[in-house]
């Protein structure tokens, strides 16, 4: 057994690390739901879900236990393999994309094995061109939902979505371009170190500011992909009942919710990876003292939900609440007292905040703003993003052109 | 057998189902998936010879983007079941001599060659990106160009003849 788990390392550290990561994206999407569903509650001057468990932390497995338990009829005149193909089809393919990216720049040390967070090797030359490989194939999922239902509602959804990514594809592409040619490489760890060139400048090193035009056409376009608000024509549900998965019910409808919550995350980690610095601290790394930021953070969250839950109305939110508040405090501590364990978690703590945001921001748009009409969106996209990002691409090569001509710069 | 050869094969016996399930199955949709399946084995083929940036682009260009403007056109005409007219049935005849013909001169070729499967594996040199874009930037920039050209008339000619039917 244990010359077997010798040879085969490589192969048992990476079954290990994709059941983990399996197990921490569909948890997390599991809360994204709850969260957004909380945030956009408050936006609207209501409580959100509040009923199972304390400030609703429960509903998420509320809502699993009834996604399985559900019944689940197949239509009659369905087209069966490509019914059941579609659901599989998009979250496989949502899934795959999330484990092509780097989540820390150095790696664990265990038992002599290199173990770097992320499921693809670090130096995966064709990082990000293989990430769009999948992301491009995600559509199929959504158009043969919409045809194999056989019904009028689904395959205009179906149609709809395939006509708005092939448009949004093109804008989102481009606008990486400036990305690469100022990293000089696909691989997205070489790109996030891009961006360290001048350590002591901190967040003004970072790509979005010689790209702020790349990232406004990335962001769009990304929300686009991901069919979010306000592109989700595809699933308008007051012209097309429920779009594309209107004839799929319990656990398959639940695959559609899991991978269009994990291709925000996928869009979420790569705004941050590609534009905002990914695992850099936004200050300079001369400032050792914001690398108690992160116990910071977690020590003052923790006590304030220990404070919150001690007044809570209910016995059992009085004992989870400060519980959870204590666990969140001693991690903080944990932080605090071990200078190593502080040190490895500084890059993913950056990355996973920038994430954090990121997903703020798209449940910020979906209880702020209404949805485009159909030819608002094409005009939209091929006309203003598509001529954009192709003037970023010529300014950015221009840019470095002269740089190399009149400055010899790299 | 190395870990590669069983992935060459295993890619290589994808794409052939793949591709006579193309041809085999009656409703066009079922025949676009067959063929995305193909070029996705390809993509895998390309992997494995090193070439990772064409692998790549396999899938983004092919698997992304043209079979999905097909699915789109199927989706969009609502396509039934392939009819079979009488002519389309004595196709089947000269088709499947080509193909014997076709399969014999590929045997052929591989059973007259000398070198072994392994040696045409060329790493990284001229399949990375820099030597893709070397070659078509530097090498064969006017043949490049000529042909961005050439889809150019090409994109304008789909303006216009939509544009009359305008009017």
């Amino acid at each position: 057994m244990n010359s077997f788990l010798n040879a085969n390392a490589e192969l048992v550290i990476t079954l290990v690390k994709i059941v983990l990561l399996l197990f921490i994206v569909l948890t997390v999407n599991a809360y994204l739901t709850w969260f957004e569903r909380k945030v956009v509650a408050h936006m609207q001057s209501r409580w959100g879900p509040h009923r199972v468990g304390p400030h609703g932390l429960l509903q998420p497995l509320a809502d699993g236990v009834k996604f399985l338990f559900k019944e689940d009829p197949t239509p009659a005149g369905v087209d069966k393999l490509v019914y059941y193909l579609a659901p599989l089809l998009a979250l496989a393919l949502a899934l795959t994309s999330i484990a092509l990216i780097p989540f820390g720049p150095e790696p664990i040390r265990l038992l002599g094995h290199d173990i770097y967070l992320g499921i693809a090797p670090p130096d995966l030359n064709i990082g990000i061109l293989a990430l769009f490989a999948v992301t491009a194939l995600g559509v199929y999922g959504v158009a043969l939902a919409g045809w194999a239902s056989n019904s009028k509602y689904p395959l205009l959804g179906g149609l709809r979505s395939s006509a708005q990514m092939i448009s949004y594809e093109l804008a989102l592409t481009m606008s990486v371009v400036g990305v690469l040619l100022m990293a000089g490489s696909f691989n997205l760890k070489k790109i996030i170190e891009a961006q360290a060139h001048h350590p002591e400048w901190g967040i003004l090193g970072w790509n979005v500011w010689p790209q702020i035009l790349g990232f406004f056409c990335f962001f769009i376009a990304a929300v686009a992909e991901t069919n979010r608000v306000p592109f989700d024509l595809p699933e308008a549900e007051s012209e097309l009942v429920a779009g594309f998965h209107t004839e799929y019910s319990s656990f398959k409808f639940a695959m559609f919710f899991i991978a269009e919550y994990t291709s925000m995350i996928t869009v979420s980690c790569l705004c941050s990876i590609l534009f905002f610095g990914g695992w850099l601290s936004p200050f300079p790394t001369s400032w050792l003292f914001t690398h108690y930021l992160p116990s910071a953070i977690l020590i003052s969250f923790g006590l304030w939900v220990i404070w919150d839950g001690i007044r809570y109305e209910t016995i059992f939110g009085r004992i989870v609440l400060p519980g959870l508040g204590a666990a969140i405090t001693a991690l903080g501590v944990v932080f605090v007292l071990l200078p190593n364990v502080n040190e490895f978690i500084q890059g993913p703590f950056w990355l996973l905040s920038k994430i954090f945001v990121f997903l703020f921001v798209y449940v910020w748009m979906r209880g702020t703003l209404p949805r485009f009409r159909y030819d608002q969106l094409m005009a939209f996209g091929w006309k203003l993003l598509l001529p954009l990002s192709i003037v970023n691409v010529i300014v950015t090569s221009f840019v470095i052109l002269a740089k190399m001509q009149w400055w010899g710069a790299k | 057998m190395t870990a590669s050869l069983a992935v060459f094969f295993a890619m290589a016996a994808l794409a052939v189902i793949g591709a006579v399930s193309l041809i085999v199955q009656k409703h066009p949709i079922h025949s676009a998936l067959s063929l995305i399946v193909v070029m996705i084995a390809l993509a895998g083929l390309y992997l494995l010879l090193g070439a990772e940036f064409v692998a790549a682009v396999q899938i983004i260009v092919y698997g992304g983007a043209i079979m999905v403007l097909f699915v789109f056109v199927i989706m969009l005409l609502n396509a039934g079941v392939e009819e079979h007219t009488s002519i389309s049935k004595m196709a089947g005849a000269p088709g499947l001599l080509l193909v014997v013909a076709l399969a014999g001169f590929v045997a052929a070729t591989i059973a007259r060659s000398t070198e072994s499967v392994e040696t045409t594996l060329q790493t990284g040199e001229i399949a990375s990106t820099l030597g893709i874009s070397n070659m078509i930037f530097k090498d064969f920039v006017y043949p490049f160009e000529l042909t961005s050209f050439l889809i150019l008339v090409a994109v304008l000619g789909a303006t216009v003849l939509a544009q009359r039917e305008k009017s």
